[in-house]
């Protein structure tokens, strides 16, 4: 068993590391430095750190501007106040003109358990990827996360990334290599293909080894970047196998089961989905639960491998 | 202040007000209203108070420029062109398939320094530029236009406090006060109340001046140098349409096509002005 480790603490931290090297990056936060954990750079850099106040569309803009004189501002909320609070923000101020502004979609997905559907972001993956110019990643895990920070601040332009409240099995190795536009295979099988994102990739992985003693082999492959989508690998990851499964803590209309049916719809293929369907959140004692009330599970995988091969 | 410093000026804003026209050909839907109401505003600001260049338009040092209201941008190309960030046979291209001049600023625009148009945001954007220029230790200013009607925005206040909470002197709104939104009186449809107190009461320097008075405008401009650890506010006092006899203080014009007959009348009342 791999170990598991926090993706905010893995992000606020190599934020701060790469801050530390590099004077354009600002952080912006609206009263969840503690949460987002850009609280780092406010304690080590404070100069680079401002915090807005309970204003995200403020926030947003201001970081907008602050990319226009040559910054490169990262803005931290919940995903669900990022991605939708200040969608229109993001749309017109950041995206149109493909403004160097990363925005953070912090305790994404069913991850903040307890605070409820007001709280729990079921669609950003979907509103961030309908807008052009938008980059969306989906860090499957802290070794990743770390990754992802250096790499987006290479990149010139708006990326929406989406950070996991919570502990989570390290599935890639620090010497995997990441690349934002490419998917990576994680393991390897020749009956059903299974792209995932976030959580679901340890779920698929789970799931694979039970298919595996049914006699059914599963490739699974991490779709960190939904946006823009490795089309040719995603072809050909599914090129060979007699279906394919989507599997997403995000709404099945419109995230990475939307992109990866986009795709594919040219292809002979059966697509089943594995997400939240078409509904809100709720609270829960802890994240398991919620994990397992929607279905975002090693078995529905299997069930839905079985179906398909059948 | 020189008296030939504001002829000159004056007699510039009535070449920006007939360039406003250029964009409006026979039947082409503008927004001539907004455009004229801040056609001397945008006129000092780039005539007379803002440091910048055309051919040096990527200086790290220039002033900014920020048209909140952005579907007044008719008078920006207008000021742009008159300043040389591109041709003004431009101009007769507003608002065409590929043309760089858009119904809202975009920075496709040489010259156009953020994307606006979407109501209550361009406050914030200058607010971040503000903060860079803090940050970078550089000495430059940024000039917001609001409308008026744009001040119910709930974003023009969060950014109105957080421009005073980190006391960024260096930047400074101007209310384009015209008193109309689109579909009529702000007072009757909307009332946005004692807007110079509001800010005031956020912790803003403001002036309050005749937004088509030359001479208050440059010395408005000037006065706010001088303000240290706040913000600024020029609440500028203007009409709807001004200069064209039939389209001041009249809603319909906010945006509208213009005939033939329209726009020579409002071009005539232009020069003879």
């Amino acid at each position: 068993m791999r170990q598991k480790e926090n993706l905010r603490e893995a992000y606020g931290k190599e934020l701060l590391k790469c801050a530390k090297a590099n004077n354009k990056i600002i952080a912006l936060d609206a009263d969840l430095c503690g949460s987002t954990k850009s609280i780092y750079i406010e304690k080590e850099i404070p100069a680079r750190f401002f915090e807005m106040g309970i204003a995200e569309q403020n926030m947003t803009s201001t970081a907008a501007g602050l990319a226009l004189v040559g910054k490169i501002p990262f803005v931290h909320s919940f995903a669900v106040f990022a991605a939708g609070q200040a969608y229109n923000q993001i749309r017109q101020g950041i995206a149109l003109p493909k403004l160097n502004v990363k925005i953070i979609g912090s305790s994404c997905g069913l991850s903040d358990f307890g605070d409820g559907a007001t709280h729990q972001s079921v669609e950003d993956i979907s509103i961030m990827r309908a807008i052009p110019n938008m980059v969306v990643i989906v860090p499957v895990d802290a070794i990743e996360t770390r990754k992802v920070v250096r790499a987006v601040i290479k990149y010139n332009g708006p990326v929406y990334i989406r950070i996991n409240r919570n502990d989570l099995i390290n599935v890639t190795k620090e010497e995997d290599p990441f690349e934002i536009g490419k998917i990576f295979k994680v393991a390897e099988g020749n009956d059903i293909t299974v792209f995932a994102c976030g959580i679901m990739v340890s779920q698929a992985l789970e799931a694979r080894k039970t298919l595996l003693e049914m006699g059914i082999s599963t490739r699974v492959v991490n779709v960190s970047t939904i946006k823009p989508l490795d089309i040719e690998n995603v072809k050909k990851f599914a090129k060979d196998v007699k279906g394919v499964i989507t599997a997403e803590e995000n709404n099945i209309i419109g995230g990475l089961g939307g992109a990866i049916s986009e795709a594919l719809s040219e292809e002979l293929i059966k697509i089943k989905k594995v997400g939240i369907n078409d509904e809100f959140g709720q609270s829960a004692n802890c994240y398991e639960d919620l994990i397992n009330y929607y279905g975002l599970t090693p078995k529905n995988i299997v069930n839905m491998a079985r179906e398909l091969v059948s | 202040m020189q008296k030939e410093n504001i002829q000159f000026l004056k007699q510039k804003a009535r070449i920006i007000r007939y360039n406003i026209l250029e964009t409006l050909e026979i039947g082409k839907k503008g927004h001539l209203g907004g455009s004229m109401s801040s056609a001397d505003l945008v006129t000092a600001l780039y005539l007379y108070k803002m440091k910048h260049n055309s051919k040096n338009p990527d200086d790290p040092d220039r002033d900014r420029f920020i048209f909140s209201k952005g579907h007044s941008v008719l008078a920006q190309y207008a000021a742009l062109a008159e300043c040389g960030y591109f041709s003004k046979s431009v101009l007769k291209t507003t608002k065409t398939l590929g043309s760089i001049l858009q119904g809202h600023p975009e920075t496709r625009t040489p010259g156009i320094e953020a994307n606006t148009g979407s109501l209550g945001q361009g406050l914030s954007i200058g607010l971040g530029m503000a903060m860079g220029a803090k940050l970078d230790h550089r000495n430059y200013k940024v000039y917001v236009i609001l409308g008026d009607g744009e001040l119910g925005e709930g974003q023009i206040w969060e950014a109105v406090n957080t421009a005073s909470f980190y006391k960024l002197d260096n930047l400074i709104a101007i209310v384009d006060y015209n008193k109309l939104q689109a579909v009529g009186l702000i007072k009757k449809r909307y009332d946005l109340g004692d807007i110079r107190g509001k800010f005031a009461i956020f912790g803003w320097k403001t002036f309050e001046i005749n937004g088509h008075d030359m001479e208050e405008i440059l010395q408005a401009l000037d006065s706010v140098d001088e303000i240290k650890g706040a913000p600024s506010v020029i609440v500028a006092h203007t009409i709807k349409g001004k200069g064209v006899s039939f389209a001041e203080n009249n809603p319909a014009f906010h945006n509208a096509a213009l005939t033939k007959e329209q726009i020579e009348r409002a071009k005539a009342d232009i020069c003879n002005s």
